[in-house]
């Protein structure tokens, strides 16, 4: 409740605060402000401080893990503001709107990890997705940012439609909103309820509504357009934080729903799992541009994170959290690199590491980290992805599968590091590459080595 | 105490490397970290207590992962390997110039880092963590040092072997839910309650990882290239010491674990090994390029040992024990004699070469003893070894013996016709102006000569050290 309240105020004043100062600077460093209040906020909750008690009728329920989740979306946010703050204030000229922008997001995500009916569900998705169909189109002279936006847009609405119809549709096989009450098996006497049609066809709809929203295959093919469309420092946050809130939600949605689909969810699952892993790999292999390869590899990564979903157990959810960090961690790394480069493919990469060693260092454990190299935080959250449906059992092909296409997915991340280490280049930027930037950068390179080492860093928060 | 030294001695000192600013300071010092090493390495041999052979701590409770380290007979010797050949192999290229050899340097010793964790590792987790990290440095050295075809080449090495690490790290899962307490430990990986498919399935899974790194036919198509692109240096170190995680994978992760299946598949395998030994010796013997020459010797030289491990006779397991030690000391002395040649004449074609044994004496010596050494004549550190395999070999199939012995003969023709090309003849345009070899490749060759006959003439310490892992071995099947 804290982080709800507190990100939505804290969106209007920096919406104000665009009145009060034109000094970008400040706008920033009140953003920063904003966001570490909003963690410290967040954390208090979890102690039961400053809890504004309200009877959200059973709507709401806020548990250790959400709360977890959402100090790990702000503390990512937080990064990603540290790192490419100045690149948010000069995408165009209304830096305070884009930050107030990003808190309502912030909002959504603190709405999606404590829903607890379907009617929030829809309402935290509204609030996340409304404000990066502004982003998105944030380069206002931009075409390509303007038609990202609209198909942004149009999609986005569409997949919509679709929830509210799944939503309805169970509203009208079960009576109510909630998700608690929708399973119809009953385990204790090993009868089962055949679950009626409208509520089986309300889940499908569901289903395919969150797996646009994560970008699972086949509703994948807004992703690349509005990833390479958008300004890449929305981009950076589409990717990242955006994208682990919805999977938080879907895994959360799912959590004990499985059993309504029955088998058929044992084909559905593996099948979209299997298709969005094939398409993102084998897609980014064929990139130029980095950007666009950013793109499909995080369409790549949701097929991984898709695991955790057919896992459904501890280590799926220990995973997801883990995941959603060390992933977050990494692309941001890489977008604040990418963003600051005049030129997006490959070549734009050429002799980064003559210039700027250190630099070029930072961003290759980002990369090693995404391809899921042993050391780095992207190994242990593969592990745990691969552990839990391993665990679950039934889909030993579909983890072979897996790995297999991770394989490929070393290709299209180490061309970055070839392009860096190999080839010969003059690099040119838009700004200048401060100490700062680098040091900041080293930060996250030095977080995903220790999560590489020591996941059950991270983790054991979660048990406190 | 003495694994972690083994691990943190090239660690630190290889990072520490990186900072050097001079070629010279970073070269004196990664030859003293390697010094440091052997000795550490050497003092692991003589040392009795088993606790300064182990190490353990909790690393990752929740996961069932201990960080635990642990020397065996096995263990000792390929760490001493790895000890020996570091200070071969700096003292080999001491007096080359190497561009920024700093990074060169550090990124050297972080492989030994990595290898010497492979051969420690006593937990799953543990072991697949070093198996892939030792393969990051020697990415980075072939592909910013290699020669022109170095990225795709390396590259290639690179997917291939994640390929077969990926596809193991899902065969450790999967083996640590089914084992007692799902403990990533050797010994309750042992005891894993498996069905017969899940068995057999999972072997595979580990053997095509191990397969693709020793290499075994067919996965062998990335190392004639890579052997051939990579700075010999780190040649030296994939084919002395790298292909041997392979064998020692096998030895101590596939044949403990899986007895029942490693009996199943012993023809199958024995059969691809068999068949890459004679197909990598007709290539050599038809190859112009030395290098490559000495690639393809490798394949066979490992297909044997591949071979002779599945064929559960002690003899072919202690022969295997000897060959792995003897074939890194050869291999290691043929690349330092090849490096030689090829930085003297600026060719590495043998049709180029001819008439050097003139020239250079000393070198024709020491490349005769060294390619003797590698056509094992007895009297060389490998006929013994290879005498034990091709007896375990025999006993286990005649006719699998006799196909593999045709190898020996193939071996003495492709090493001998090297011989020939590169040393005797008339001289040359090329080889006119060749001098001797340096003095420090001669000192690192002196030293592994030495090796090479003492091993011939005495192999029982080699056989004495590595004798528990061959009776654990035994009893096991």
């Amino acid at each position: 409740m804290n982080a709800i309240i507190f990100s939505a105020l804290w969106g209007v004043v920096m919406m104000f605060s665009g009145i009060a100062t034109q000094n970008r600077k400040t706008i920033t460093g009140l953003s920063i402000l904003g966001l570490v209040l909003l963690l410290g906020i967040n954390c208090l909750h979890a102690y039961g401080i400053w809890v504004i008690k309200m009877d959200t009728k059973g709507a709401m329920h806020f548990d250790s893990i959400g709360l977890f989740f959402n100090a790990i979306a702000f503390f990512a946010t937080l990064l990603y503001v540290v790192l490419s703050g100045k690149d948010i204030e000069n995408t165009g000229v209304h830096a305070a709107e884009y930050y107030a922008l990003i808190f309502f997001v912030l909002t959504g995500v603190s709405i999606l990890t404590a829903f607890n009916g379907l009617l929030m569900l829809f309402l935290g998705i509204e609030i996340m997705t409304i404000p990066l169909y502004i982003l998105t189109g944030a380069d206002k002279r931009n075409l390509k940012s303007n038609e990202a936006s609209l198909k942004y847009f149009l999609m986005g609405s569409f997949s919509t439609g679709i929830m509210l119809m799944g939503i309805a549709l169970i509203y009208g096989a079960t009576g109510k909103f909630g998700i608690a009450g929708g399973v119809s098996l009953a385990p204790s006497t090993g009868l089962s309820v055949r679950p009626s049609f409208l509520e089986v066809g309300g889940m499908i709809l569901l289903f395919v509504s969150m797996c646009f929203k994560v970008s699972a295959a086949p509703f994948h093919f807004w992703t690349p357009d509005v990833y390479d469309g958008a300004p890449a420092v929305f981009t950076s946050f589409m990717a990242t934080i955006v994208k682990s809130a919805g999977f938080f939600a879907f895994i959360k949605l799912f959590d004990a729903h499985t059993a309504v689909l029955g088998d058929s969810w044992n084909i559905l699952l593996p099948f979209v799992i299997l298709i969005t892993l094939l398409i993102g790999n084998i897609t980014a292999v064929f990139q130029q541009s980095v950007k666009r390869m950013l793109a499909y590899s995080s369409i790549a990564q949701a097929g991984f994170m898709l695991f955790a979903l057919y896992g459904n157990n501890d280590l799926a959810k220990e995973g997801i959290l883990l995941y959603a960090f060390s992933y977050s961690l990494a692309t941001i790394g890489i977008f604040a690199v990418l963003i600051k480069l005049k030129d997006y493919s490959l070549d734009g990469f050429n002799g980064l590491a003559t210039e700027y060693p250190f630099l070029a260092f930072s961003t290759t454990i980002c990369l090693l980290s995404l391809a899921g190299i042993p050391l780095t935080g992207g190994f242990f959250a593969k592990y745990y992805m691969l552990s839990s449906a391993i665990k679950a059992g039934g889909i030993f092909w579909l983890v072979i599968a897996a790995v297999l296409l991770a394989a490929v997915s070393v290709y299209y991340y180490f061309r970055v590091i070839q392009a860096m280490y190999f080839k010969t280049g003059a690099p040119s930027f838009n700004q200048p590459i401060t100490k700062a930037f680098q040091w900041a950068l080293f930060g996250v390179a030095v977080m995903i080595i220790l999560l590489g080492l020591f996941p059950t860093l991270l983790l054991n928060f979660f048990y406190f | 105490m003495i694994p972690v030294l083994l691990i943190l001695i090239p660690l630190i000192t290889g990072l520490i490397t990186f900072a050097f600013s001079t070629a010279d300071s970073a070269k004196k010092n990664a030859l003293l970290s390697a010094v440091a090493t052997l000795v550490v390495a050497g003092w692991s041999v003589c040392c009795t207590p088993a606790s300064a052979l182990r190490f353990d701590i909790a690393w990752l409770p929740v996961m069932g992962s201990r960080f635990t380290l642990e020397m065996d007979g096995m263990s000792k010797m390929l760490c001493l390997l790895t000890g020996i050949s570091f200070p071969m192999i700096f003292l080999a290229i001491f007096r080359q110039e190497t561009k920024s050899a700093p990074a060169f340097f550090g990124w050297m010793l972080l492989s030994q880092a990595g290898l010497m964790g492979v051969f420690l590792a006593a937990d799953a987790l543990v072991f697949y963590f070093f198996w892939e990290l030792a393969l990051i440095p020697v990415y980075f050295l072939c592909s910013i040092w290699g020669g022109e075809r170095r990225i795709a080449v390396t590259f290639k090495f690179f997917i291939y072997t994640f390929l077969g690490s990926l596809l193991m790290l899902t065969g450790i899962i999967y083996l640590s839910y089914h084992s007692p307490g799902a403990s990533f430990a050797i010994e309750s990986l042992t005891k894993a309650a498996l069905s017969e498919t899940q068995r057999n399935g999972l072997f595979w899974l580990f053997f095509i990882a191990f397969a693709i790194k020793m290499p075994i036919f067919p996965l062998h198509t990335w190392q004639p290239d890579a052997y051939e692109e990579s700075p010999t240096a780190v040649t030296m170190v994939m084919s002395g010491i790298m292909v041997k995680m392979g064998l020692y994978a096998v030895v101590r992760w596939l044949l403990p674990v899986y007895p029942q299946s490693s009996a199943l598949y012993a023809d199958v395998i024995i059969a691809l090994s068999v068949t890459g030994m004679l197909y990598a010796s007709f290539i050599a013997m038809q190859q112009n390029n030395l290098k490559r020459l000495i690639a393809y010797s490798s394949i066979a030289h490992i297909g044997l040992m591949c071979a002779a491990l599945f064929t559960a006779q002690p003899s072919a397991y202690q022969g295997v024990m000897i060959q792995m030690f003897s074939h890194g000391i050869n291999v290691i002395g043929l690349w330092i004699i090849a490096d030689a040649i090829e930085k003297q004449l600026g060719t590495r074609l043998l049709s180029e070469m001819g008439g050097l044994a003139q020239k250079a004496p000393t070198l024709a010596i020491l490349l005769v003893i060294m390619g003797l050494a590698n056509v094992a004549l007895p009297l060389t550190n490998s006929f013994i070894g290879e005498f034990m395999m091709f007896n375990g070999l025999f006993r286990y199939n005649m006719v699998w013996a006799g196909v593999a012995g045709i190898s020996i003969i193939l071996a003495a023709v492709y090493t001998l016709r090297m011989i020939q090309k590169v040393l005797y003849g008339p001289l040359n345009p090329t080889t006119e102006t060749a001098t001797d070899i340096p003095a420090t490749a001669k000192w690192a060759l002196f030293v592994l000569v030495v090796l090479v006959i003492v091993g011939g003439v005495y192999p029982q310490p080699l056989i004495d050290l590595t004798n528990d892992t061959v009776q654990a071995l035994i009893t096991k099947h």
